[in-house]
């Protein structure tokens, strides 16, 4: 992302929009200014701020007014009153960024816009998660930390060590260049993006053992981590086998995605060969 | 992805919290969906939703592309929810947020009765979401817990800022912006609701829950943390 210097003037309510916090003002330029290494092109500034289109001078001349005068200049704090914002052509490997912290953006490897894929939300219909069956997602950098891919490799080492599979529709499994090995792109490791998901899947009785693993890789990531875990429940809509394992593993179990097994196969054989992607949000 | 999966709080806390999506799975039930997603949208409305939206387009509150001056005076704080149900024309996830146990448990009823086909789940609390099944004697299929946050967790705000920041899964609402947001209620800059929507527009899918902003901002007025 970059801010036309010609246009910004300084009002800075971008530097608070950031989720990186990647934007500040230059004090030598004196305009907002974005850290290239900082930023892992959300668009958040660019699609969330409400832009107005003011000539740039008449609001710097102003805004120095009212500063000498002492009065607090009060904008609305969403909006970037000259539209300085303006994307720029990203190129392998920083595109990676974008594809991995603008939710808008589709992965091409899944088909779906964001960071992960259906997990269980679609378990009702896809049979992707099985009786017996944990589908884990680990999940790097959120909320508003972000994450550097040279720290997922970690994680991804030490759970291909572990044999688990990756999911092959995940955009980080795309990304690895040897999946046995958990191995990701050499070329992608300086990239810095807002979060990324590995997703596996694994028998009920690894259950513990994976949550150990994650726990002791964690100690050595830059990051934070946040772990959801999907299984299916018996015919009675109850599911008492996963959650007590995770409670005695001291998770105290607040909240969840629950898919009520709505879902039917509506496709058909036809259908079925002209997938159109299907952006996913939750 | 797991957009409202990782909201923080306790259980307790999201009794005003439910947020009912459907999904078409891809290569399964996403021929032809587009009608059905509409449909569920619009059978949210009678039940006074606090937001929906769409992954591809975004909630009900969005931000403008020219916004006029005079308008920092009498911004429109209206959620627009008959733009998302016209705005949306491609198989993708749609979702419907209420702050009301009762309404959320209503429309599962009435989504159930319409028998859509598409992939429904609730994120709320468990006990939340169960009680909603079983107000529709519905067996919940699948569920995936959130097992919180771990790891570097000193990284991380203070909880009234992750409370409101985690309503974006997402990560387009910053944890400084929900921080001014704070400050800016608490100083009596800007009011609960003002604040709230300001986040609202920052939100890509329309998950963002802007009644439960409202409430933790008006809380963290009489005490910051």
């Amino acid at each position: 992302m970059y801010i036309n210097p010609n246009k910004c003037v300084a009002c800075g309510n971008c530097t608070y929009v950031c989720p990186m916090g990647a934007i500040y003002i230059d004090p030598v330029i004196k305009r907002a200014t974005v850290d290239r290494n900082e930023c892992v092109e959300c668009y958040a500034c660019f699609n969330g701020l409400s832009q107005e289109h003011l000539n740039p001078t008449l609001v710097r001349t102003m805004r120095k007014v009212f500063q000498a005068m002492r009065l607090r200049f009060d904008p609305e704090p969403d909006v970037c009153p000259t539209a300085a914002f303006e994307p720029d052509k990203l190129e392998w490997p920083r595109v990676v960024r974008r594809a991995f912290s603008d939710p808008r953006v589709p992965h091409e490897s899944t088909g779906v816009s964001g960071r992960g894929t259906e997990e269980v939300k679609t378990n009702d219909v896809s049979g992707r998660v099985k009786v017996g069956e944990v589908g884990f997602t680990i999940e790097f950098g959120r909320p508003g930390v972000g994450v550097w891919f040279s720290d997922i490799q970690k994680m991804a080492w030490a759970m291909a060590k572990a044999g688990v599979s990756f999911e092959k529709k995940n955009p980080v499994t795309s990304l690895m260049s040897d999946v046995s090995t958990g191995t990701l792109q050499q070329d992608i490791m300086g990239e810095k993006v807002m979060s990324a998901i590995l997703e596996i899947k694994t028998t009920v009785d690894r259950t513990e053992e994976i949550i150990l693993l994650v726990r002791e890789v964690e100690k050595q990531l830059d990051t934070v981590v946040s772990i959801g875990v999907g299984t299916r429940c018996d015919e009675s809509g109850d599911e008492n086998v996963v959650a007590p394992i995770l409670e005695r593993l001291g998770y105290k179990l607040e909240r969840a995605k629950t898919n009520i097994g709505l879902g039917r196969v509506t496709n058909t054989a036809d259908d079925s060969k002209k997938q159109e992607p299907v952006p996913a949000m939750s | 992805m797991t957009n409202t999966l990782h909201r923080y709080g306790s259980a307790e806390s999201f009794y005003d919290d439910y947020v009912i999506f459907a999904i078409p799975s891809r290569g399964k039930n996403d021929k032809g969906s587009v009608p059905k997603l509409r449909q569920f949208l619009e059978m949210a409305l009678p039940f006074k939703p606090v937001n929906m939206g769409d992954a591809l387009n975004g909630g009900a509150l969005r931000p403008s592309r020219t916004m006029s001056p005079t308008s920092h005076w009498n911004r429109d704080m209206t959620p627009n929810f008959q733009g998302v149900i016209d705005g949306l024309t491609a198989p993708t996830t749609v979702a419907a947020v209420f702050d009301d146990r009762v309404a959320a448990e209503d429309f599962v009823k009435a989504v159930k009765a319409a028998d859509l086909g598409l992939c429904i789940n609730i994120s709320t609390s468990i006990d939340g979401a169960e009680q909603c099944c079983h107000t529709a004697c519905q067996p919940r299929h699948s569920v995936g817990y959130s097992l919180g946050f771990e790891g570097h967790t000193e990284k991380l705000p203070n909880t009234q800022v992750l409370t409101l920041s985690t309503m974006c899964g997402h990560g387009m609402i910053s944890s400084n912006l929900a921080k001014k947001m704070i400050d800016w209620v608490k100083e009596g800059r800007r009011t609960p609701e003002q604040a709230a929507t300001y986040m609202a527009r920052f939100c890509s899918c329309g998950v963002y829950n802007p009644a439960r902003a409202k409430r933790i901002l008006e809380d963290s007025r009489h005490k910051t943390e």
